[in-house]
């Protein structure tokens, strides 16, 4: 679905991303690991056209997509829920899902709602409140959420964990299981590995702007010299 | 819908007053506060619903206001077509200053520091140039008719101004309805976000600055003709700018009504004091400047945000009450 090769880009002089190549599969959850600074944030917004790519190629249901712009991405089914609880605050939880189908399926609108709240009931709770005013964890699955209104062929989820109480951590992770068994594809950009890895298909570990390791969970968790050079575990 | 019967419905109850109000002074009172709910509606447009703190509104006035002056004193034109000059003219410097910042991000304070430059360029430009009238202004000259849009009565002012503020606040109600104005809020909100979404931010900011722009030049064009005289200060001077951003925060920023009760409130303030101290150089300065702290302090949702909480707080919905 996704099949990204030698991607170069980064800002002003500085080169962020060294030549990424990765790629994601129908159904799958990957996960995107590696420490802070490392370029994860900075990949992601290159997927969905917010960062320009310098080089490389991303093929995106076999179109090439770096250098489209954001809308066009959207148009094609690839959404990112961006870092750091992006959600309008002075809109009402409603508007702000409905702001999620501002170019793809909109026709859909009343019934996607409906199928977010079932996802995440305690938005159902706070419908018409203004997102202001919910909570860190409600914010997070309001972005999610409004990413979901966009019936994405491709969901981007940066850092969904970060700054979350362990325990909502946990409910986070559960939900994004969840929703892989809806059959969504999941691109997951997280500092989290223990937890990312429970819920992944593949791994991929990024250092230095460049993808150093891949494999299925299993594989990389029982490697104890990675896990010490890369993972930050002992 | 009900917002749109109750703007109407105001609307026409305030067409009344030529019909019922006798005096004179009582009847530019009533035109003057529609000229500020002009003023204030139009950068309610581009900093209430859009977020984007304009400090050089007058941009847009003096080149209304100047382009209907010039046209018909140094070259003959008739000021219905100055009318529509005036209003693409503003639309143009508001694209010509909105490509210039938006087109580099500039936000926030950066984007209200250049706006307030412009105008002020503006203002200079203006004052060394002939066609202008430089430093001693321009004179357009008396004459009554419909044909050179200046009336016998205040009644036919009246109705000048009350269109044009009609028409930025059916503006504004669509921009309340519309997806244009659902991505101008999501803009407004958090930039980066609506981009996510696939809104293009910067096509939006450029759409809601040439609106703005459009109605502030409408206010000028309007000036020019009632008036009758501008020179650089009264066009492009700050006050105009002030003026624009004072009425939308004491009514209430981002909200359909809150210019024509910031409007109302401003001028009923700023009489009663006339009345009280009496005319003193400056006064309405110092009044603006104490009511603006005061508003941001007390009331930082303006008026309509005051009206908004006490119906609130009469009529507790279940289920929204605070949170942790």
């Amino acid at each position: 679905m996704l099949e990204v090769r030698a991607l170069r880009a980064g800002y002003g002089a500085v080169e962020v991303l060294r030549g990424v190549d990765l790629d994601i599969a129908r159904g799958e959850i990957v996960a995107l690991l590696g420490s802070n600074g490392v370029g994860k944030t900075t990949f992601a917004g290159v997927l969905s056209g917010l960062v320009p790519a310098w080089s490389g190629t991303v093929m995106f249901n076999g179109s090439a997509i770096a250098g489209l712009g954001a809308g066009r991405i959207v148009d094609l089914g690839l959404i990112h829920v961006p870092e750091g609880r992006h959600v309008f605050p002075n809109l009402t939880v409603r508007e702000n899902l409905e702001l999620g189908a501002y170019r793809r399926a909109r026709a859909n609108r009343a019934r996607n709602i409906d199928h977010v709240v079932s996802v995440f009931p305690r938005l159902k709770e706070r419908f018409s409140q203004k997102a202001g005013t919910l909570s860190g964890g409600e914010q997070q699955m309001l972005a999610i959420g409004r990413g979901m209104m966009a019936e994405p062929e491709l969901l981007i989820l940066d850092e969904p964990s970060i700054g979350l109480s362990p325990l909502l951590v946990e409910e986070m992770f559960d939900l994004i299981g969840n929703l892989k068994r809806e059959g969504l594809t999941i691109l997951l950009v997280e500092q989290n590995v223990l937890q990312s890895m429970e819920i992944a298909d593949r791994a991929f570990v990024m250092e230095n702007g460049q993808i150093r390791l891949s494999g299925k969970p299993a594989d990389l968790m029982d490697d104890p010299d990675l896990q010490r050079a890369y993972l930050g575990l002992a | 819908m009900r917002q749109l019967v109750l703007l109407l419905a105001v609307f026409a109850v305030i067409a009344l007053a030529p019909f019922v109000i006798a005096s004179e002074f009582s009847l530019n009172l009533v035109i003057m506060v529609l000229y500020a709910a002009l003023l204030g509606q139009a950068w309610n447009i581009l900093g209430g619903y859009g977020g984007q703190f304009s400090f050089g509104h007058a941009a847009y006035f003096g080149t209304g206001a100047y382009t209907v002056a010039v046209l018909q004193v140094q070259l003959g034109i008739n000021p219905w077509i100055g009318l529509v000059a005036g209003g693409l003219l503003a639309i143009g410097v508001a694209a010509f200053i909105g490509l210039a910042t938006f087109r580099y991000g500039l936000r926030g304070s950066y984007f209200a520091l250049v706006t307030l430059a412009f105008a002020e360029v503006l203002r200079i430009l203006s004052n060394s140039v002939d066609f202008t009238g430089a430093g001693v202004g321009i004179l357009i000259p008396l004459a009554p008719g419909v044909a050179n849009l200046q009336f016998e009565t205040k009644t036919g002012y009246f109705f000048l101004v009350w269109t044009f503020t009609l028409a930025a606040f059916l503006a504004v109600w669509w921009i309340g309805h519309s997806r244009f104005g659902a991505s101008l809020a999501a803009v407004r909100d958090n930039e980066e976000a609506a981009r996510a979404l696939g809104v293009n931010a910067f096509r939006v900011k450029m759409g809601a600055i040439m609106l703005s722009g459009l109605f502030s030049g409408l206010a000028g064009v309007f000036y020019a003709q009632y008036f009758l005289y501008l020179d650089p200060y009264i066009a492009y001077g700050p006050a105009i700018s002030v003026e624009s951003l004072l009425v939308p925060i004491i009514g209430g920023m981002g909200t359909l009504f809150g210019p024509l009760l910031g409007a109302a409130a401003l001028h009923a303030v700023s009489e009663l004091t006339r009345e009280i101290i009496g005319e003193v150089p400056g006064i309405s300065l110092v009044l603006y400047g104490a009511l603006l702290v005061v508003m941001v302090m007390f009331l930082p949702r303006g008026l309509a945000g005051l009206g908004e909480r006490l119906f609130a707080r009469r009529r507790p919905k279940a289920g929204e009450t605070g949170h942790a």
